[in-house]
């Protein structure tokens, strides 16, 4: 018997199947079953922090309704800290924090302040520590004098905080992140990840972070889970999909004049040039230094850049072997 | 305690984010005076041709009248409020926001919805009742007393007319098109209310059964508590709507938990 500690949020078997029922006819219709998660297992220390991916429409989302209990599961078993999601929802979710990038738990025409305190009242926060914990987050969040603007006013980064905030006054014990970094720019996305990091290693919350910008997974994640077409493709470190997916890193340079394509550089070959410029691709998992060194001794170099593979590049290549 | 706290600031949020718009709220008092008055006028006609229509005298319509207007906002009699809201909510998927969280969904709009009320009540109905009054030989009464067993039917013509607009919100888990429902909530509420004409004035059958319906709890009965004109008195009136909230809220519970079992969140 594992320990809650060990196996905190525990997926064994999970299936959920939806009926679409389509008109085929006048009159005429036929149900047909769609098996949006189909026996997904993985389990989750206290204290992890995960990622999870996978194309759009993969099941991440209808995994994680089942997780936070709006969702019943067709199949399987599932418990969250020690409880069964749907049966005890309105126990577990003063547990959890949840924050969509896509969706605001704020107040759209209230100030920040107001719907925080709004929050307080449904999950029943102490004063003192409601207070520490925003200071907190005011501080390592920026949302100074942000307090007392109206949520319509912020921007898409600053409401992001402020959604972040929401989800943690209650001091929650596993935190649900479904794509927090999108539309972010590279400042906000910073701030966010750098937050999320000490979060994590400060009070051991549980993060299960959903996203599609694979650097997200890289700066916070050593864990990956991924799955597609409602089936577990992966669950590893970080590094080990890039193997199992044989992903490939691209090198960008540009030389000092059109030449033609640069040969003989092991482990990398071009695979596209336009005048000056050269793409040359390497597996991600090899580091990119050597190859540099190899280029700029045997040719005019003039500027580079690593670009990393997409989620759904990764995703199709170990799909599709 | 912790409940009540809750749902005080949950009334409390419902009124200043009505309260937020000043601009709007000056516009509807304007709207609410100069229909207000559009009513008046039809009523003075129509009262001429048959005075003591439906057993009230001139100044008792007129007075109905302009409790229709102070009440227009306040009991949502044209529909909105918070049911265009939840629907939308529930049509693009941030109702799963909602059920995250550790809250009733049914109570937490109720008291956003009462705190929507009370600004709207203050806000949007005390002007176009003094204008009113002002204008027009209205029947209002002396009594305290009556006066505040009005207060209390408006109160639980603001709870009737919620639990309504839950149901016709709550559909929205089925019917992901809201246009058509939402246009026939609104007549049936215009209508049934008697905002357009005192339900008393229709005769026969029809006027005995719409005298029965809900909606007839959220304008008829506080005018005909205002102006001691409700059959078998004030109280009377008062159970009559005490016992469509009790009846309504309940339906809403039930919608809620099958709505929320079969529930299909939309979008990622």
């Amino acid at each position: 018997m594992p320990t809650t500690d060990e196996a905190f949020i525990d997926v064994t078997d999970l299936t959920k199947t939806f009926r679409v029922r389509r008109r085929t006819g006048w009159l005429r219709r036929t149900t047909s079953e769609v098996r949006a998660v189909d026996g997904v297992s993985f389990r989750l220390r206290r204290g992890e922090m995960a990622g999870f991916i996978g194309p759009n429409g993969a099941g991440k989302s209808t995994t994680i309704k089942m997780l936070t209990g709006i969702l019943t599961p067709s199949g399987g078993r599932l418990r969250v800290a020690g409880t069964d999601p749907w049966r005890e929802r309105t126990r577990l979710v003063r547990r959890i924090g949840v924050v969509f990038g896509q969706r605001t738990t704020l107040w759209w025409d209230l100030p920040l302040r107001d719907s925080y305190r709004l929050v307080r009242r449904m999950y029943r926060i102490p004063r003192d520590r409601f207070e520490e914990n925003l200071a907190r987050c005011v501080e390592l969040l920026e949302l100074d004098g942000l307090l007392d603007v109206p949520v319509r006013q912020l921007s898409l980064g600053q409401r992001m905080r402020g959604d972040i905030t929401a989800a943690l006054l209650h001091d929650p014990d596993v935190l649900y992140l479904d794509e927090p970094t999108i539309g972010l720019d590279v400042l906000s996305k910073a701030r966010v990840r750098e937050f999320l990091l000490r979060l994590n290693a400060e009070r051991g919350t549980t993060v299960l972070l959903t996203t599609h910008d694979l650097s997200d997974i890289e700066y916070l994640c050593e864990r990956v889970v991924v799955i597609d077409h409602g089936r577990l493709l992966y669950d590893g470190a970080l590094a080990g999909l890039h193997e199992a997916g044989r992903s490939e890193r691209t090198l960008v340079v540009d030389l000092e004049r059109e030449l033609p394509p640069i040969e003989g550089i092991p482990g990398a070959r071009t695979v596209r040039t336009q005048g000056p410029r050269q793409w040359l691709a390497f597996p991600a998992s090899a580091s990119a230094a050597p190859l540099v060194a190899r280029i700029a001794a045997d040719y005019p170099l003039v500027d580079l850049s690593v670009r990393e593979p997409d989620i759904e590049d990764v995703i199709a290549r170990m799909y599709g072997g | 305690m912790h409940l009540l706290r809750l749902n005080l600031a949950v009334a409390a949020s419902g009124f200043r984010r009505y309260a937020t718009y000043r601009v709007a709220t000056a516009a509807g008092v304007f709207t609410n005076t100069v229909f207000g008055f559009i009513l008046a006028y039809t009523f003075i006609a129509l009262w001429h041709e048959r005075p003591q229509l439906g057993g009230y005298g001139q100044s008792q319509a007129l007075t109905f009248v302009w409790t229709g207007q102070a009440l227009l906002a306040a009991a949502a009699l044209m529909g909105g409020g918070f049911q265009d809201e939840l629907h939308e909510r529930i049509r693009n998927g941030d109702i799963a926001v909602d059920l995250y969280r550790p809250v009733d969904l049914q109570l937490w709009w109720l008291a956003h919805d009462l705190g929507r009320a009370a600004f709207q009540l203050v806000g949007r109905g005390v002007v176009p009742m003094v204008a009113g009054a002002l204008v027009f030989d209205l029947a209002l009464p002396a009594s305290p007393l009556v006066w505040a067993l009005f207060l209390l039917s408006v109160l639980l013509a603001v709870v009737v007319s919620f639990a309504v607009r839950y149901l016709w919100a709550l559909c929205g888990f089925w019917l992901l098109d809201s246009t058509g429902l939402s246009a026939l909530s609104t007549l049936l509420s215009m209508f049934f209310s008697g905002m357009l004409l005192p339900l008393n004035v229709f005769p026969g059958e029809f006027g005995d059964v719409a005298r029965q319906l809900p909606w007839a709890a959220t304008l008829q009965v506080p005018a005909d508590v205002l102006l001691g004109t409700q059959p078998g008195g004030a109280l009377a009136g008062l159970a009559f709507q005490a016992v469509w909230a009790v009846v309504l809220l309940a339906a809403g519970r039930l919608l809620q938990a099958l709505a929320t079992r079969k529930v299909v969140v939309q979008g990622g």
